[in-house]
């Protein structure tokens, strides 16, 4: 079964500009019945909150154990290193609240045949599959991550100016949509290996590695840790942002990657769906 | 299934033949079904060896920071105790505590019930097949690995026979742990800072995070009280040769006091727990 064409009857000229904001308002609407579904469920916000502080004592406890070894860590000090352990808090943060649990979602669909219910809407099924689901409790850790990236950052000597942290904000966005794009990559994968029950195994337990900087990998694995699964790029190219390491070219990288990235994921997407045979056949 | 007991004829030998027979059977279908999902458990691998490898790459590099040693260990050396790590680590998995959530609320736990063996026999033998499976998978990663990251062993044949034992000490004693820990779930569903508590004790106190030389003193002294290094730390350090002999055979007697002691408190637990419970449905 194919996806039908959306928008009927609409110009042209108005098309465009529609077909870009729809997808921001189904976000926005998607948003709230999430939002609104989970404020029923106020203690797990509690729970939440327990959960990130271990966490958060965990990672401060090894950040400690390391540094109680050594006083540099690959040219990264310890509030550098804080600095790097706030984004990736963040950024844990945000996968945890709105790429992965569309894309648990998306798996479940494919493999139970209920994805037929998106692709009979009369909307993009990309953008349909992508804003559905919404964890607002864990937004708790993009909190937690940007207080810990505020206390890292008034520790540094450098201080951050009004253009450091633009450039950063953006670093954030492009990493985020490559993280999104690699979710949603290998997830369509489901399309072919119908049981990727361990999916979320995979990329948690490789996510751990942006805890440090990939600059102390060994070769083969920063490159795997920059293209393959773009950590590098999600975490240590904002933490770079922010002490002063970034170069001009790392920035260019970052942003065409992204563009090629999510090129790539939107053509295996159309090619995976073409796949699907839907739950009657 | 037929209706007979696992226990065929009397006495004894009847009894440890019906017991080896549930085990095995357990363990062959176990590997039958996982060896399918092939893909799924090289995810999971995957997954799971990227977090030794961090600490390793973490660990070697504050050691060669410190001109080449770091708590009495060198680059090889971690390289050694990381590699096995992985191996440890598939032998410790048990089934995780969230399962009963989904035991309880889905009913499964009826079915459960009705079988004339203790389910947590089921559990252990059909895990210890799938370990079957993943060992198979895990032999070409941590060939890799050893290609990468140079560890140096000095092996005794004494520490490969403690090894074999304590890795099995390790599963057994863990299934009895994540198992009381799944059993919460009787008396609360809000299992999940109950299990967070005790994962991170277990990340900092095991030698899963770090080998236990490398924690301060008081936290080593704590560790001393709980059963979490005799299922992580001991039995990597078993192999890779950095115990003597009267710690290797003082570990496999922790392991056996603990399993002692957690399978009884299992035991008592277990008959609570079925009394909390009432089937749904069907």
């Amino acid at each position: 079964m194919t996806a039908p064409r959306p928008a009927p009857g609409a110009t042209p000229t108005t098309a465009l500009g529609r077909d870009l904001l729809r997808p921001l308002k189904l976000f926005a609407l998607f948003f709230r019945i999430g939002a609104l579904n989970e404020l029923q469920y106020r203690a797990n916000l509690a729970v939440q909150l327990f959960q990130s502080g271990i966490a958060l004592a965990t990672g401060l406890a090894v950040l400690g154990l390391v540094f109680g070894q050594t006083t540099n860590l690959g040219g990264w000090t310890q509030s550098e290193l804080l600095a790097v352990m706030g984004v990736h808090i963040l950024m844990g943060g945000l996968i945890q609240t709105a790429i992965q649990p569309n894309m648990e979602r998306l798996m479940t669909d494919v493999r139970q045949g209920t994805l037929d219910f998106i692709l009979t809407k009369p909307e993009d099924a990309q953008v349909m599959i992508s804003v559905r689901e919404f964890r607002i409790w864990q937004a708790v850790d993009i909190i937690v991550g940007a207080i810990v990236l505020a206390i890292a950052v008034a520790q540094l000597d450098t201080g951050l100016g009004l253009g450091a942290a633009l450039i950063f904000a953006g670093t954030l966005i492009l990493g985020a949509v490559m993280i999104y794009c690699v979710w949603l990559l290998l997830t369509t994968a489901a399309f072919w290996i119908v049981r990727m029950d361990e999916l979320h195994e995979l990329f948690e337990g490789i996510y751990q590695s942006g805890r440090w900087p990939v600059t102390i990998y060994p070769g083969w694995l920063r490159i795997s840790l920059t293209f393959l699964v773009p950590i590098a790029f999600a975490v240590t190219v904002p933490a770079e942002a922010l002490t002063s390491r970034l170069t001009i070219d790392t920035l260019a990288l970052a942003a065409a990657f992204a563009v090629g990235l999510f090129l790539v994921t939107r053509w295996f997407w159309r090619i995976g769906l073409r796949n699907y045979s839907g739950a009657s056949s | 299934m037929t209706t007979t007991a696992p226990t065929i004829g009397r006495g004894p030998l009847a009894s440890i033949r019906g017991w080896f027979g549930l085990y095995t059977t357990q363990m062959r279908i176990a590997i039958l079904s996982q060896i399918q999902y092939r893909v799924s458990n090289y995810f999971y691998m995957i997954g799971m060896v990227t977090e030794p490898v961090i600490y390793l790459v973490v660990w070697s590099t504050v050691a060669r920071q410190q001109g080449g040693e770091v708590g009495g260990f060198t680059p090889g050396e971690f390289a050694a105790y990381y590699i096995v790590w992985t191996l440890v680590r598939n032998m410790n998995i048990a089934l995780t505590p969230w399962a009963w959530e989904e035991r309880v609320r889905g009913g499964e736990l009826g079915g459960m019930l009705l079988k004339p063996v203790h389910p947590i026999h089921l559990d252990l033998a059909g895990l210890a097949g799938w370990k079957a499976v993943v060992i198979l998978l895990w032999l070409p990663i941590a060939a890799f690995l050893s290609l990468i990251f140079q560890p140096t062993y000095s092996i005794d044949p004494i520490d490969v026979v403690v090894f074999l034992v304590a890795i099995w000490g390790a599963y057994v004693l863990r299934s009895m742990f994540l198992w009381l820990l799944g059993l919460v779930t009787f008396w609360t569903t809000r299992v999940g800072p109950v299990f967070d508590i005790f994962f991170t004790a277990e990340l900092l106190l095991s030698g899963r995070l770090v080998p236990m030389s490398l924690m301060p003193d008081w936290a080593q002294r704590v560790a001393d009280f709980l059963p979490f290094q005799w299922t992580f730390g001991f039995p990597i350090e078993a192999l890779i040769g950095r115990l003597p002999a009267d710690q290797l055979l003082g570990g496999l007697a922790m392991q056996l006091l603990w399993i002692a002691i957690s399978a009884s408190i299992v035991a008592v637990s277990w008959r609570l727990a079925v009394m909390r419970f009432s089937a749904v449905g069907g």
